[in-house]
């Protein structure tokens, strides 16, 4: 029991990180009509940025730095690239993102190499307990984190004047623009915002229980994919809800790997994809997501 | 519907003879595909080995891509898990061609002909894109895309566990190709053509010329007929598709077959070519790879997918000979960019060159440096190509 209480909070931990970033796929998704290929590398750069510039810096300016590069780039790309393509196919647009990651992927693979580099957490390695269930500190406070932000996103996105454009554009983005709202600033701010999630998860996944930044942290990124697709690209509250069941799925296949042996060892890094293609088995737009009618 | 294409002005501007001037337009648009097939034929006797080589693993890449850009250019359904159809391929080419062997792990094998095993390998690789494709069929373009990420990762997870077929981590050598009589991975037997002795290499360039010209043909035929006409409907408008008429469901699960397929025999040669089948050689990348051939070529050309497949496939091989004498390329140990990375920097600015500039690729390009040419010049008409088709 106590194992299995574990593993859940450890799962609920790596869920609400999953959370996070499939919220910037989904908002990217929901303002310019775009499935960001580019979210791995995001996050790597955000954490390597982080792990490069805390000993010059200090770790929270090294943060902060690392948050709003990211960020600066994911709005970069909107504005060079994405923003000039309005209205071309969302295969061709995906297909952009892959090539602008494959770049960014290359180069800090090629920066980082075969080292782990090191974040140096103020909060250390440590492990934090409730009874008998412990839990690392990093993963504990990543929760705490993850739900701060995640409560502000839903704030902002219901309330603040950024939300409800944001609402309108993705409801129909021809009938937005004409009552005045800019679609272009809507689809900036989305990319910004994506980009600080990002840049925030991949400061959590880099902690205890992970060794540090490898190039490997990006294709944990993608493990948030099935997150967002198992929610619905386009809905929000479909995010975290996919978010939390990966990582939950996850954290139980790791912890469980022995009894369930017959699977192969690491299942639990293929879990989120399983969970994802049998959702989309019996609903082909995830559990929230919008169904796709077509009037003739 | 893009061969709805109207003929072009020069056509009513300067009407001529009609059956002579059309004999001469076949002859002249067939002779520099004929030039250029002379010029493939003879390669061996003239270039190194090396290029040889190259040329072989770029056959490869020509098949995988081809069936590639029948599902994403052709029918518009984006698909990540090429990668994972090739390995289906190549492993199924290496267990059923296969001995049975290993010292720390035992590897099974059933050690049938080789011409056998790569027919099993596009009929597995087959199976499997047919197994996927109720999920396929029902999903449209972008869900499409992330599921069929998820089958890479499981196709990974597969590789590296079953080990008894697969090899496992460190994989398994691939068995030599050979049909009764002939082998193209030694000299049996000896054959020698105008003082050339042709070795593997040149066997090989051989078998992948034909393999890929097999492909394209195939291809080609296909996007002509009502089959391919309604693939491009159905990128086009699925409605529209569904009210013609077209079974939008099957077709999108046919032409997930298809593509898997060729993916399957792309999986063959590419063992082939490389010599073994290891995990790391059917990763996300592979798949990342074949999108940008098919990018790069321009979406739904079956030529501009060739082209696509020898410039992603050539190009990390070539910095790599030639790193000593190129400025940017840093020799393996040394610091610095080396080949595959100044490979992938390359093609991937490429890509978002193409997607920002030219969306329909090189074939796009191509077309519009011939056509006024054409047109304006002779007065003979073009022949309505249509966007979509074979070039």
């Amino acid at each position: 029991m106590t194992q299995f209480l574990s593993l859940l909070l450890n799962g609920l931990s790596l869920g609400a990180l999953y959370a996070l970033i499939a919220l910037g796929f989904v908002i990217i998704f929901k303002a310019s009509e775009v499935v960001s290929f580019m979210h791995g590398s995001l996050l790597l750069l955000g954490a390597f940025l982080i792990a490069r510039l805390h000993d010059r810096l200090g770790f929270w300016p090294a943060v902060l730095v690392g948050v709003l590069v990211t960020a600066l780039v994911a709005l970069l790309v909107e504005r060079l690239l994405i923003n000039r393509l309005r209205g071309a196919p969302v295969i061709s647009l995906a297909i952009l993102t892959i090539g602008v990651d494959l770049i960014m992927l290359t180069e800090l693979t090629r920066r980082i190499g075969s080292d782990i580099l090191n974040v140096g957490h103020p909060w250390g390695g440590g492990t934090f307990s409730i009874g008998s269930v412990g839990i690392s500190d990093n993963r504990a406070l990543a929760i705490l984190v993850a739900a701060v932000l995640i409560a502000l996103f839903f704030a902002a996105f219901r309330f603040s004047d950024w939300g409800v454009a944001m609402r309108a554009a993705a409801e129909d983005g021809e009938a937005a623009a004409l009552m005045g709202i800019r679609l272009g600033r809507v689809s900036a701010l989305a990319w910004t915002v994506a980009g600080v999630l990002a840049a925030v998860a991949g400061l959590f996944l880099v902690g205890a229980p992970t060794p540090g930044v490898t190039p490997g942290i990006g294709a944990t990124a993608l493990r948030a994919f099935p997150a967002a697709i198992l929610g619905g690209l386009d809905s929000t509250g479909g995010a975290l809800v996919g978010g939390l069941v990966v990582g939950v799925a996850e954290s139980l296949a790791a912890g469980y790997q022995d009894q369930i042996a017959f699977l192969g060892r690491g299942f639990g890094d293929v879990v989120p994809y399983v969970v994802m293609v049998a959702v989309l088995l019996v609903r082909p737009s995830g559990l929230f997501g919008t169904r796709e009618l077509t009037r003739v | 519907m893009s061969d709805t294409r109207t003929a072009p002005v020069s056509e009513i501007v300067a009407p001529g003879p009609q059956p002579a001037r059309g004999r001469r337009g076949r002859l002249l648009r067939v002779l520099p595909y004929l030039l250029a097939l002379l010029v493939l034929l003879a390669l061996p006797l003239y270039v190194e080995e090396f290029w040889l080589r190259t040329g072989f693993a770029i056959a490869g890449a020509v098949v995988g891509a081809i069936g590639l850009n029948l599902l994403v250019g052709t029918t518009g359904q984006l698909s990540l898990a090429h990668a994972f159809f090739l390995a289906v391929g190549a492993i199924t080419y290496a267990y059923t061609s296969g001995e049975p062997g290993g010292t720390a792990t035992k590897i099974s094998g059933l050690g049938l002909p080789p011409l056998v095993g790569m027919v099993l390998g596009v009929l597995v690789a087959g199976l499997a894109g047919l197994l996927f494709s109720p999920i396929a069929a029902r999903l449209r373009g972008i869900y499409l895309g992330v599921a069929s990420l998820g089958l890479v990762f499981i196709g990974q997870h597969l590789l590296n566990t079953w080990t008894s077929v697969t090899g496992g981590f460190n994989g398994r050598t691939t068995p030599q190709f050979s049909v009764p009589g002939f082998t193209f991975g030694s000299t049996d037997p000896e054959l020698t053509v105008l003082g050339v002795p042709f070795g593997p290499s040149e066997r090989l360039w051989y078998l992948g010329l034909v393999m890929a010209a097999l492909a394209y043909w195939f291809a080609a035929n296909l996007l002509r007929s009502r089959p391919g006409r309604a693939l491009q409907t159905l990128r086009d408008s699925e409605v529209a598709a569904a009210v013609m008429g077209v079974n939008v469901q099957g077709y999108k699960a046919r032409v997930f077959l298809v593509s898997s397929m060729y993916a399957g025999l792309a999986g063959v040669l590419f063992a082939l070519s490389v010599g073994s089948v290891a995990p790391e050689s059917f990763s996300l990348v592979v798949s990342v790879q074949f999108l940008a051939m098919i990018v790069l070529g321009g979406l739904g050309s079956v030529g501009g997918a060739a082209a696509g497949a020898a410039f992603v496939t050539a190009l990390p091989l070539v910095f790599q000979q030639y790193a000593g004498s190129l400025p940017l390329v840093a020799e393996p140990g040394q610091p610095g960019v080396v080949a595959s990375q100044a490979a992938a920097f390359l093609y991937g600015l490429a890509v978002v060159l193409v997607v920002l500039f030219e969306p329909a690729g090189l074939a796009g390009l191509l077309r519009k440096v011939r056509r006024p040419a054409r047109s304006g010049a002779r007065g003979t008409p073009v022949p309505s190509t249509p966007p979509a088709q074979a070039e």
